[in-house]
């Protein structure tokens, strides 16, 4: 299999940049999965369609709009009535859920190449996102494992807490540097570092 | 404005596209009524108050919303999926409960 490039690559600096003096508090990473996968139900056959990711990737998704679970290298969240994201770290994910998911139940859109996902991590990572997104980054309102779908400048983006101060979030690749780069700047005031 | 989205919760208005008049009836695409037609394209309330809306959530979940907007004060009343009641929208409602 061909080497995949990132779009990052001409801005993606590792090292720590910024205001850092007084210690790093945010981490960006890009995560790189092998497979990101778009799901959707016809309407009425939502609950199969779970039970197929649950077949696929072993994972349980809970009720509840937005609902989602990450086991560390696959993820799963919903982010609209019906429809979901998976990732895994492994290729061929959107091939094995075409077996699974049959066209009674839903379509499997394999958006691996469509989508870039960066990590962004830290005690000042709600902080940092709330500079980005109109939407409630707290615990409470956004537990861990639930996936959020919002804008940035127009630039759709979707955004799961995978751990209290953890969020990954999938852009479209031809938006991905540009919006690394504002993530960059706004991260310089508290200090960030590239891994 | 806020628009409390039945699947994402209250989102800022940015993320949402207007898309129409909610009170338009479309008549069938056969029809040969040019009066319905005409009424279908032209004929609007334009209420000073409570007014029914077609609005998406472009900017998040892409749902189609039927929104009551009070168009003195943009007091938003009433937000439901155009489709009908979604599964995973009732189990938002009931999430929220505290």
């Amino acid at each position: 299999m061909a080497e995949r490039q990132s779009p990052l690559e001409p801005e993606f600096h590792v090292g720590s940049h910024g205001n850092f003096e007084h210690g790093v508090e945010i981490l960006l990473t890009e995560t790189r999965p092998g497979s990101i996968v778009q799901l959707a139900a016809w309407p009425g056959e939502e609950k199969k369609l779970m039970a197929a990711i649950r077949a696929v990737s072993g994972l349980a998704l809970p009720d509840g709009a937005g609902g989602g679970l990450s086991d560390g290298a696959k993820s799963v969240f919903g982010f609209a009535p019906g429809k979901f994201t998976v990732t895994d770290e492994a290729e061929g994910l959107a091939a094995a859920f075409a077996k699974a998911v049959t066209p009674a139940i839903g379509t499997v859109t394999d958006l691996s190449h469509g989508r870039t996902a960066i990590r962004i991590a830290g005690p000042k990572a709600e902080w940092v996102l709330s500079k980005f997104f109109a939407i409630d980054f707290v615990l409470p309102a956004f537990p861990v494992g639930a996936g959020r779908s919002t804008t940035h400048h127009d630039v759709f983006a979707q955004i799961q807490r995978t751990g209290t101060d953890q969020f990954d979030i999938y852009v479209f690749r031809s938006f991905a540097r540009s919006f690394w780069k504002a993530l960059c700047h706004a991260s310089e005031e508290v200090g960030y570092e590239v891994q | 404005m806020l628009i409390t989205c039945p699947y994402c919760g209250p989102r800022d208005v940015i993320e949402f596209t207007y898309q129409g008049d909610g009170n338009r009836e479309r008549p069938d695409p056969a029809s040969q009524n040019f009066e319905a037609w005409n009424a279908y394209v032209y004929d609007r309330l334009n209420p000073a108050g409570d007014h029914n809306e077609i609005w998406q959530h472009s900017g998040g979940c892409r749902a189609h919303l039927r929104v009551v907007r009070n168009t003195l004060t943009h007091e938003i009343s009433s937000v439901a999926f155009v489709r009908g009641d979604h599964s995973s929208a009732a189990r938002r409602k009931a999430e929220d409960k505290p």
